[in-house]
Formats: structure tokens, sequence, C-alpha cells
């Protein structure tokens, strides 16, 4: 029972999402757009269960005391604070909110970010050894796509933008329409009732 | 030099510094960037998710609809009028106020019912709430993956949106015309770019093809997938790494213009 009404809910609720994009009914296509809506605000309490989670997680190291507890206290009070302050002052440009989003997040993110451009040139030592046919060609590609960003010469841009639009092009385009198929393929597991992971083991 | 004066600058600077002294080694002032950083995102999105999806998709019909089954009809202008609302939410206009407040507050039941997984005696009941959000987000994402993912990726590879708003097949005799007439590196690569590009799609494909071994025909198609793959990965990397240096490059004219005021 526990197990079969989930099946139950998500083959009937499944079926309506796929099906209700080829019937143009008014009234299906409304419960469609307001089950998209349905969609974003299931995701905005899944959120709150983030949250607690978030609590509960370094709440516990802190209570703890484990070391470098005091640091489960910053991500702690950095939470609330840009919480209170959003909800209580809104979120609109000029706000605190904002002035803390760009100028802590922000500039937190793009330099957590550009840290990866030293680490990167390690792994690309390693990786872009000519070793067989197929690293020389990755080597040639990231070494031409990178000199085309740098360098300021008509041909080697127009060489890089063909690399991009055309090799590069065709094969993301292989690989976007493989990753379809995998998600419809993943999609009809769910509601057919095959994948079942979600449902948890008991 | 001229130091900021602008106290913002300064905190952005400080914590700028803070994620670089973990190039040094990991240590406690790197440590209160990273956990500061966790706390802010998520106190970010928990705010921006309550404004952009809890408001107006859910608390704001709520309100109007009860508003609306309780209040006279002159009531109902005036209270529109006061809290600003310049016209009915969509849900309101698609359905009764009675349909639309039960339409409002299943998603926020199931939402709610998330939380039992913290209950272990009733922690199952969570799962209907998942199954609800997995089943609509499969059966919606078939027929949109179908048409964005594969139809709209197969007719890229087909044809293509010329400037003056005409379709023109990717594989063109004319190019491979305009090639024989002026021979010259552009109108080669002119030339080859469409057969190129749908070759590279096919053979990709087939490299993803299990269901058959990967010799013959089909073992010569997936190794040339496979060269394309590479090229693709290099260029994706190259592309990856150069996104990343401008980052470190934006970060360090910040701290020497912006914040020290030595450069720019």
């Amino acid at each position: 029972m526990r197990r079969q009404i989930p099946l139950v809910i998500v083959f009937v609720v499944g079926l309506f999402g796929a099906l209700s994009y080829f019937i143009m009914e008014p009234v299906i296509q409304d419960l469609r757009e307001q089950m998209l809506t349905w969609l974003r605000i299931i995701a905005a309490f899944a959120l709150g269960l983030g949250i607690a989670s978030f609590l509960r997680n370094h709440g516990r190291r802190m209570t703890r005391q484990v070391p470098g507890w005091g640091f489960n206290v910053v991500a702690i009070l950095s939470f609330l604070s840009m919480t209170f302050i959003g909800l209580v002052w809104g979120i609109e440009e000029g706000t605190l909110f904002r002035e803390l989003f760009d100028n802590a997040q922000v500039p937190m993110e793009a330099t957590m970010f550009s840290l990866l451009a030293f680490f990167i040139a390690s792994a690309s030592f390693r990786a872009f050894r000519a070793r067989s046919k197929e690293a020389t060609l990755l080597l040639a590609a990231a070494v031409i796509v990178m000199l085309g960003r740098v360098l300021d010469f008509d041909w080697l841009s127009g060489i890089t933008e063909w690399i991009l639009e055309v090799p590069n092009g065709a094969a993301q385009r292989g690989i976007i329409i493989g990753v379809g198929l995998g998600m419809i393929a993943t999609a009809l597991r769910i509601i057919l009732g095959i994948e079942r992971s979600y449902l948890g083991g008991e | 030099m001229e130091l900021a004066t602008d106290i913002w600058v300064w905190v952005a600077a400080i914590l700028t510094l803070f994620v670089y002294s973990f190039l040094i080694k990991d240590n406690p002032l790197y440590k209160f960037a990273e956990h500061a950083m966790g706390g802010l995102g998520v106190g970010y999105w928990t705010a921006v998710l309550f404004y952009n999806v809890i408001i107006p998709d859910f608390w704001e019909p709520l309100t109007i609809a009860i508003r609306k089954l309780s209040m006279t009809p002159q009531n109902f202008d005036a209270f529109m009028a006061r809290e600003g609302f310049s016209q009915m939410p969509q849900i309101m206009q698609d359905f009764s106020p009675g349909v639309s407040i039960l339409l409002l507050l299943l998603p926020a039941i199931i939402g709610l019912l998330l939380f039992t997984r913290y209950i272990p005696k009733i922690a199952w009941i969570s799962r209907f709430s998942l199954a609800f959000y997995l089943g609509a987000a499969s059966g919606i994402a078939i027929p949109n993956t179908f048409q964005t993912r594969i139809l709209e990726q197969l007719r890229g590879t087909i044809v293509q949106d010329a400037p003056d708003g005409s379709v023109v097949p990717l594989f063109s005799f004319d190019a491979w015309r305009d090639f024989f007439a002026a021979p010259g590196i552009e109108t080669f690569f002119d030339a080859i770019s469409g057969p190129l590009l749908i070759l590279g799609v096919v053979c990709t494909l087939s490299y993803f093809f299990f269901s058959k071994e990967h010799k013959g025909i089909l073992g010569g198609m997936a190794r040339i997938g496979i060269w394309f793959l590479m090229i693709g990965f290099g260029a994706s990397f190259g592309y990856t790494v150069m996104g990343r240096v401008s980052l470190l490059i934006g970060r360090v004219q910040f701290l020497l213009t912006d914040w020290l005021g030595v450069a720019g």
C-alpha cells in the first residue's frame, strides 16, 4: 500500500503531463499550466526541506562543538541574516539584500571559480599528453581555442569559430540528442514504475 | 594609489582575499569565506523563491480567491484597488474562486507532506509528494524534451535558417559550386562545414548506440564519432579554461583598480 499508492500517483500524473501536451482543450491546457505552477510551489517547499537539512547539519555540529564548529555558526548566521534582510526589506535593486548579494556572494563565487584557473592548469598538463590520436585531437582543439581567445589574428579567430561551430557543434548536438533520448527513457521508466529508487529501500 | 572609501568594496576585496588564501593552503580565512558563501547562497534563494514563487503563485492568488468568496463585489473591488492588484490572477481567470482555492491549497499540502520525512512513523507519506513531483515533471518532460532536444536538433542538422529568413539545406551543392568557381580556404570551409556537421552528428550518435557491437561499418562510424567527441571535449575544455582565466583577470583587476586604485 505504502509503495503502490506512489506508483499509481506517478502513473496517473505522468500520463496526464505527457498527454496534455497534445490535447488542445482549454480546460486541459489550463490544468497543464496549473500543474507547472504546482511544480514551482512544491519545489519552493522542497527548498524548505533543504533549509531544514542545512540547519540541522550545521546546528548539530555547533551544539556538539565538533572541531571547527565556529564555521558552522558563520554558515547559520550568514543564512539567517540574508534571509531576514531579504524577507523584511525586500530583494529589489538598491536594497541591503542586493548589496550583500552583489558585494559578498558574487565576488566570492567569482573568486572561487577563478581559483580553478590555477588547478585547471595542472589538470591540463596531465590531460594534454599526446599519447594517442584521440588525445592529440583533444590537445589541438583545446590549444587552438585557447589561443584563438587571446591572440588577435583574424585567421586564428576564424579557425576557432569554425572548430566551435562545426566539429564541436556536431559533437555537442550528438550529445544533446543522446541525453534527450536518455531523459525520455528515464521519464518513461519512472511513469511506468520500472524506476523506483525514489521510493527508497524498505 | 587611492584606496577605496566604499565599505562594500572593502567587503568584496577582503572576501576575495580570504578565498585566494586557499592558494597557500587550506586555512581558517578560506573556511570562513566558504561557509559564509554557503549560508548567503541558501539565504539568497530562500528570499528569491519567497518573492518570486510563494507570493505571486500561491499567497496572492489565494488571498484574492478567499476575499472574492467572502466579500461583496463592491468590497472586493475596493480591496483589489487598495492592494494594487490591477487584474485577476491567471488561476482566477481560468477557474471559479472555490476551485482556485482548492487548486492552490493542494500543492501547498503536497509540499508540506515532504516534511513528514522528519517524523519516522509517518515518513512514508513524503513519498506521495515525491511521486507527484516526479510524475508531473517526467510527464511534462517527455514531449518537451522530444521537441527541444531531439526534433529541433535534428532539424538543425538537416536545414539551417538563412539570414534572409529562408530555410536552406545544410548539405548545399551551391557551396560546392562556389568552391569550384573560386577555390580558396574560405569557400572550402563553407563547402565542407555542412556535410561535416551531418557526418559528425551521425557518427557521434553511432558511438552512443550500444545495442550492436561496434564492429564493421558501425565500428568505423563510432571511431569517427570519438574523433568528433575529442575535438568537442578539447574545445569545451579550452573554452572553460579561458573563462576561468578571464574571471581571474576580473578579480585581480577589481583588487588593483576598484580597491587599491593602483591601476586603470
